[in-house]
């Protein structure tokens, strides 16, 4: 996309330096644990050591002799007030406290409120909690099976453990064309329960002010607004309405989707603050963070691909298993229990499928949400790209002729799929033959042959993906009833700066800064000098939030929508004070000039002077726009990744050598960012490919609860990535963006999968799941026959 | 327990509980929030500070420990209002995204470019793995180290 404005305008495409940055590099960002206020109060909280068991008795005796303890809250305390449980954001059902018994192991049990921070861990400490262990269900397929214990006890016509059935697409025409197929694979992958791990954990600082009865939470969310309309749908019968309820999400420490779901430690802050009308500080530290937030993933997947003896791939059909642990408490859109999991058919042009999950509850933390992935979307690409490589290995072709031989081709978009998305653009060849020219894919494959005559394990993978962002159109998408549009309210001042706030919340990504430049493209006015601010429900439009690649596809558009909003009023100040007719007028960015006499001009900022001083009989002063942008459509990103790992045969380490990601998202607003964003998800994809995973004993007890064992890559694993893009614009777009945060992380494990299988895939090995530790590889060397 | 230290060459007396972590003297007791938390067990580096120039992770040293100490936070980078070439590079060189991880970085960075003036690539990368960035993937981090030295040595 060719450049519209001047670097220092710096509108869209320019990579202008961030606007965040001066107070992050100086310390002075404001997170929510830097927020101290006079006569706060401190929580903390007691968590259960089982996995299931019944509360016989509470021991609050020795908490409340502590030294500055104050109270000890229980299920039983909040029960009067019928808080004890809240609906999730799946219209389930979660404890805040439990009355009566645990569901995991790190489940709140009770809360301790004392006037530091030390004394509410010394009060935690000593809270007596006696248990009467119940059978523990850990496994997804067992807790199907006749005679399982039933967990949602509390659920009184529950006589299992299964809570929804999901099926989409044509089953019938899926399971004829596998039938008649030449060739087919079949293979089970678990993607296995993960966490965002964001560096800075959740918390809140709940005011409640009893003389004006309003409640201001402070609060690690990335969609404030919707968290107010849950807390006054749930605590409205307490007298929290929502003209009483300010949710400030001040600058946050990383999401990556962990920071959607309310969590019962800001419930239990919010309940303390109201009963004493002091300002309550809840933070979790890092063990509660992975043991008791929303995990991702945990999807036990059965697929089956089918394709003509000439590599022609025609059907593909998936069951899935969704561990939901003891509540549904994903974060997704209200018609989709699976999430956009039915994304599956990628970037092949598919002729049937068809796919049917079903959630299942466990003795494990509620969830899942999103890592760093639109709704399911990397469960739907790991499948895809794995399977696609099996049968391709099957086929004896090379894995990057299969996908061409079935990509979606650019001139059959916007294309249908079997599972019925309607893909905006793509140009799925150009990407993966960008690829393989940039990491030398022939002779890569030429290396990787002489090696195996030496026994050396060299593997290539490729992961050519296609995402689904940009939720979504109010058609088919909302949370909880809310529909899935974002917004973006603009003023100018008098001399043409101007503040611009949003529904969204930033995390990281730079809102501030491209936000800015969306804007300084639309009317011309420097992104400088364009205030954004976003996350203070008191002064933001309403939106949906930061997650799912959501913000440049939906509030992106919206700002596009409303400068365009404002360059109409603009025009029509123009043409007065020009004294010519509205039609005579011609835009470039930044000013109105008179058709055939570009002498005769009035600046952005000419006009908005105008807009107080001098504007129109009959017009209404000032110069501002609301938009709230309901999507057309959804927006299709994609990208084709290429990776080289070497295999330690002693070790069983895999080492990755190279990994070249060729992104598009479209339009870009900044490249620099996006880049960032593209070497961020990369990290985050290799992570459950090689090093992360929440797993559990028969007894429940959870094996990667802390940093010791829950292995975030640090710069010495993470390898040197390789990045290039191509841009095909979304048609639908105002700007033809896409969004791009998450892309990587969704193509990323994949293209790692499936390098480790081709080096080995001449032993016998088809598959590995992820994460592919060194011991998972050893194992499988010394089952092949490999001895080191 | 009475503890004297330096922070940023400001002197600060304090008395604090024997238990007291440095960190929660830094943030809490004298609002030097730009030392950050991110983990219990001192694996993540968002807590980082210089103790007599030497990294540490304040979340596991005691106040008291640091008693009779230089210490050095990020809010002790800028100098009489001119950034750091670290900060600097950090910003030009795009080596953050949330800023959570940044001061941690930032400390580390700045107590390694001390010892190693021409680090390579692998230098940078061992010298910052017990700190966790977990939006940046670390690439543009290590450029802005290897930007900060060659700016240090009287380089652009």
């Amino acid at each position: 996309m060719a450049l519209r404005t001047s670097p220092e305008v710096g509108g869209m495409g320019h990579s202008i330096k961030r606007k965040e940055d001066p107070r992050f590099i100086r310390g002075k960002g404001t997170y929510v644990d830097d927020v101290q206020l006079p006569g706060m109060l401190y929580l903390d909280i007691v968590r259960s050591p089982h996995a299931h068991a019944k509360i016989v008795k509470i021991d609050s005796a020795k908490a409340l002799a502590t030294p500055g303890v104050l109270a000890v809250i229980t299920g039983q305390d909040l029960a009067k007030y019928n808080l004890h449980w809240m609906p999730t954001l799946m219209s389930d059902t979660q404890m805040v406290l439990p009355v009566e018994k645990v569901m995991y192991q790190a489940q709140e049990v009770a809360a301790v409120l004392a006037t530091s921070r030390y004394a509410a861990a010394d009060g935690a400490a000593v809270v007596e909690v006696e248990y009467d262990p119940l059978p523990v269900v850990v496994d997804p397929h067992k807790a199907l099976l006749p005679g399982a214990p039933v967990l949602r006890t509390d659920k009184k016509d529950k006589k299992d453990n299964h809570i929804w059935h999901w099926e989409w697409g044509d089953r019938a025409a899926t399971d004829r064309a596998i039938a008649e197929a030449d060739v087919t694979v079949k293979q089970d992958i678990y993607l296995p329960r993960i966490h965002v791990a964001s560096i800075e954990t959740c918390g809140c600082i709940a005011h409640f002010d009893k003389v004006d009865g309003k409640l201001t939470v402070w609060m690690t969310t990335q969609a404030p607004h919707a968290i107010r309309t849950v807390f006054a749908l749930v605590a409205g019968h307490v007298g929290l309405e929502e003209h009483k309820i300010r949710i400030i999400s001040p600058d946050i420490g990383g999401g990556f989707g962990g920071k959607v779901p309310v969590y019962p430690g800001y419930v239990i802050a919010v309940a303390a603050s109201v009963l004493t009308g002091k300002p309550v500080k809840w933070i979790e530290d890092r063990m509660e963070n992975l043991q008791a937030d929303s995990f991702a993933r945990d999807y036990h997947i059965t697929a089956e691909l089918a394709a003509k003896k000439d590599g022609t791939l025609i059907a593909l059909r998936i069951k899935t298993l969704a561990d939901h642990g003891y509540a549904d408490a994903a974060a997704n859109p209200s018609k989709f229990p699976a999430g956009l999991f039915h994304v599956c058919t990628g970037s092949y042009d598919l002729k049937a499928a068809h796919v049917e999950v079903d959630g299942v509850y466990t003795n494990k933390p509620p969830g899942g949400i999103a890592y760093r992935c639109s709704f399911r979307v990397t469960e739907a690409v790991h499948t895809i790209e794995r399977m696609t490589d099996l049968m391709a290995h099957q086929l004896n072709m090379d894995p990057a002729e299969l996908r061409m031989k079935n990509f979606i081709k650019p001139e059959q978009f916007p294309y249908k799929s079997a599972l019925g998305w309607e893909y905006d653009s793509g140009n799925y060849a150009g990407a993966l033959r960008k690829a393989m020219d940039m990491i030398g894919y022939a002779d890569l494959r030429r290396e990787q042959v002489e090696k195996r005559t030496r026994g050396v394990l060299m593997g290539i993978g490729i992961s050519s993906f296609t995402e689904i962002v940009g939720a979504g159109p109010s058609k088919h998408f909302d949370i909880l009833g809310l529909k899935m549009f974002d917004s973006c309210e603009m003023r100018i001042h008098p001399t043409g700066k101007a503040i611009a706030r949003f529904g969204t919340k930033s995390q990281g990504q730079g809102h501030e800064t491209t936000y800015a430049q969306i804007l300084a493209e639309e009317l011309g006015i420097p992104a400088k000098d364009i205030q954004i601010e976003e996350g203070d429900t008191d002064t933001a439009p309403y939106g949906l939030g930061t997650y799912a690649s959501r913000s440049t596809p939906v509030a992106g558009a919206a700002a596009a929508m409303a400068a365009r909003k404002i360059r109409d009023k603009a025009r029509k100040i123009a043409a007065h004070l020009l004294e010519v007719a509205e039609d005579d007028l011609e835009w470039e960015p930044g000013k109105f000039s008179v058709k055939g006499a570009p002498g005769k001009s009035k600046t952005i900022q000419d006009i908005a002077f105008a807009a107080y001083t001098n504007h129109p009989q009959g017009m209404e002063a000032g110069l501002e726009a609301v938009s709230y942008y309901d999507p057309p459509n959804l927006t299709y990103p994609f990208g084709s990744y290429i990776c080289v790992v070497d295999l330690d045969s002693g070790t069983g380490e895999v080492k990755v050598r190279r990994f070249v990601a060729i992104d598009d998202c479209g339009n870009i607003i900044n490249p620099m960012i996006v880049q960032g964003q593209v070497h961020g998800g990369l990290t985050m994809g290799l992570a459950p490919a090689l090093f992360e995973e929440i797993s559990y004993d028969e007894h429940g007890n959870v094996q990667g609860g802390s940093f010791i064992d829950y292995l975030v890559p640090t710069a010495v694993e993470t390898p040197k990535w390789e990045t290039g893009h191509t841009v095909t614009p979304s048609p639908h777009h105002p700007l033809g963006a896409k969004g791009v945060g998450e892309s990587a992380t969704v193509g990323a494990p994949a293209a790692i999968a499936n390098a480790v299988v081709d080096a080995l895939w001449h032993l016998g090995v088809r598959h590995v799941d992820i994460p592919i530790t060194p011991a998972k590889v050893w194992k499988l060397l010394r089952e092949h026959g490999v001895t080191g | 327990m009475r503890v004297q230290l330096s922070i940023n060459g400001e002197k600060h007396e304090a008395d604090v509980e024997p238990r007291l972590l440095l960190v929660h003297l830094l943030r809490e007791n004298l609002r030097l929030t730009g030392t950050h938390i991110g983990c219990d067990t001192t694996h993540c580096g968002a807590c980082t500070v210089l103790m007599d120039g030497r990294p540490v992770k304040s979340c596991t040293v005691f106040a008291v420990q640091a008693n009779g100490r230089q210490l050095m936070t990020v809010e002790g980078l800028e100098q009489d209002g001119k950034l750091h070439p670290l900060q600097e590079s950090f910003m030009s060189e795009h080596g953050l995204q949330c800023g959570y991880c940044t001061p941690g970085m930032l400390m580390t960075g700045y107590a390694f470019l001390q010892k190693n003036t021409k680090p390579s690539e692998d230098d940078i990368r061992r010298a910052i793995s017990g700190n966790l960035c977990r939006c940046t993937g670390y690439v543009n981090i290590v450029k802005a180290v290897q930007h900060a030295a060659v700016k240090l040595q009287g380089g652009a």
